[in-house]
């Protein structure tokens, strides 16, 4: 059952100074067992628009549906539906509070009502998920941990809730490059081993091309491209550029070395990838020659 | 969820009294306050009513924001006005058991609401019109006499300046930090006041936290900027007196005079 936003428009700060039309008449359907990729400058929208995957944000005009019930609903099934959609902020371990790192993470499912049982069975699944320990981490306290292992108990305490949709709002922001590996790897066996609908965030364009398997492109509150990310990054450059993104520095290499005539191939995402590409192709030109 | 909170709010203009200086503004809005307790009768209230509209429209905000800024008061200015209306002796009007309403206690009673109503508006005009840099820079310039006496003017200025520019980030932490725990099922709006009280923890914990990691950052930031007080400090803006500002003052102390006469020659009808 997708997500469907029906012409959603929102403006911040009606009737002030400051307002703003921070969307504007956005129709988006997310499929059920999609990697999508949304991806803009600062202050493009998309921040807003995800909050509006799960009802944090209600449309100004426009509507909402998960599963087909409205997400502005003020009745329990709305209620149930929003809990299907998991949403991981930016800098994440900001919101961190409990004395132990499994009672925060268990602060989500004991919200859904859950016996202790379940909630413990999902605390220890959410823990040994984004690889911690859970009989050394379990008692100690979220605040003494490094901000790698901080932001993976906030991460872990939303995958405790066994959302069907799961929502990250730039999670390797702020991480080193091991770090950010590593957070990705769980997202991506996340979407893999359970089938959870993923929704990433973010601007950098690399880490969006790897995992996502429709990129969607906002600017100015709109919807400016939406496809496969391959597909954007080989034949839609110039509107990519546009609204304010560059294509990976990967297809960058691609495109510098095919302008000087070596006919690598465009069907690359990853850099492994490209090493692969590159590779046949120089065989290839040695070989003519 | 946050969107109604206006205290300390500036709202950008270019109206009479967003020209005034600040330090002309604090002068006139003190002046005001005090003239407002000189008004005792039905027309020295119409006086200092009708005063308050005039400076309202010459502010042109809009009518919501002087709302706005009754509206979280609206408990305090009721509970004058009944205060007022059952304990002020006089010719009785209705009783029943013990409660009891005089003449003197509606007439007290409504001028007593009418009071805060004026004082609330007035003052928030000051904050409406006046950017928080301006205003603390106003404080700490008519602070600056008393520094000889040990009041430290511009540690004090300092210190409302950074209050005042972190309550829009805090503002915006918490609205962040209450979404994340509302996806995580958390619930702020419902259930008993204890039970409310007891959901606010996961909302506080991480304020706190946060408030007390950037007050760490800013200190290191200022630290590392040589901040060390307001020793031989210029500005970049300068405050100047211009032509609004005496029009402005002497419009209050007029007021203020036209006040004192009714007080001490009441009219009668």
């Amino acid at each position: 059952m997708p997500i469907i936003l029906d012409t959603v428009s929102y403006v911040y700060g009606e009737n002030t100074p400051y307002r703003k039309e921070a969307l504007k008449g956005i129709n988006l359907t997310i499929k059920e067992g999609d990697f999508v990729g949304i991806i803009g400058h600062t202050g493009s929208g998309k921040s807003t628009l995800v909050q509006h995957l799960n009802g944090l944000l209600h449309p100004t005009t426009g509507t909402v549906t998960i599963n087909g019930i409205d997400a502005a609903l003020k009745t329990e099934e709305a209620k149930i539906m929003r809990h299907k959609v998991g949403m991981v902020f930016q800098y994440p371990e900001h919101q961190l509070f409990e004395e132990t790192i499994a009672q925060d993470i268990a602060f989500g499912p004991k919200n859904l009502g859950l016996s202790d049982e379940e909630v413990n069975q999902r605390v220890h699944e959410a823990m040994d998920f984004v690889g911690l320990d859970y009989a050394t981490y379990a008692e100690r306290s979220p605040f003494q941990l490094s901000g790698g292992q901080m932001r993976r108990v906030a991460i872990a305490g939303v995958v405790a809730l066994e959302p069907d949709y799961l929502i990250l709002d730039e999670p390797s922001a702020g991480l080193d490059p091991f770090g950010r590996e590593e957070i990705f790897q769980k997202i991506m066996e996340l979407h893999e081993k359970k089938g959870i609908t993923v929704v990433l965030v973010s601007h950098n364009m690399e880490d969006i091309s790897r995992m996502a398997n429709r990129l969607i492109v906002i600017d100015n509150g709109q919807i400016q491209l939406d496809g496969k990310p391959l597909d954007i990054f080989m034949n839609k450059r110039k509107e990519l550029q546009a609204a304010g993104v560059d294509v990976p520095p990967v297809s960058k290499l691609v495109e510098y070395l095919r302008d000087r005539g070596l006919p690598v191939s465009q069907q690359v995402i990853s850099v492994d990838d490209a090493v692969k590409a590159i590779e046949v192709a120089v065989k290839e030109v040695a070989h003519v020659k | 969820m946050l969107s109604n909170i206006t205290i300390g709010q500036y709202f950008p203009g270019d109206s009479f009294l967003h020209r005034m200086d600040p330090r002309a503004k604090i002068i006139a809005t003190m002046i005001f306050i005090v003239a407002i307790f000189l008004a005792e009768t039905t027309l020295a209230y119409i006086v200092v009513g009708l005063f308050t509209i005039f400076t309202v429209a010459l502010s042109r905000l809009p009518m919501r924001l002087v709302w706005n800024s009754i509206k979280p008061l609206w408990i305090i200015i009721v509970f004058t006005m009944v205060i007022h209306i059952f304990t002020t002796p006089g010719t009785m009007v209705w009783e029943m058991g013990f409660l009891h309403i005089s003449e003197e206690g509606l007439r007290m009673g409504s001028f007593m609401a009418a009071r805060l109503v004026f004082l609330i508006i007035f003052s928030s005009l000051l904050t409406y019109t006046t950017s928080p840099i301006r205003l603390t820079d106003g404080i700490e310039h008519l602070l600056n006499p008393f520094r000889r006496f040990g009041v430290p003017a511009h540690e004090l200025a300092m210190m409302m300046t950074i209050a005042l520019r972190f309550i829009p980030t805090s503002l915006e932490e918490t609205d962040r930090i209450m979404k994340a725990q509302a996806s995580r099922g958390a619930d702020f709006t419902t259930g008993s006041i204890i039970k409310r009280a007891k959901n606010m923890v996961p909302l506080l914990v991480p304020l706190f936290i946060s408030a007390f990691r950037r007050a760490d950052e800013l200190a290191v930031a200022m630290e590392a900027r040589c901040y060390r007080g307001g020793h031989n400090r210029t500005r970049m803006r300068e405050l100047t007196v211009t032509s609004y500002d005496y029009i402005g003052i002497t419009g209050v102390i007029s007021i203020t005079l036209v006040l004192l006469v009714l007080k001490f020659f009441p009219v009668t009808f």
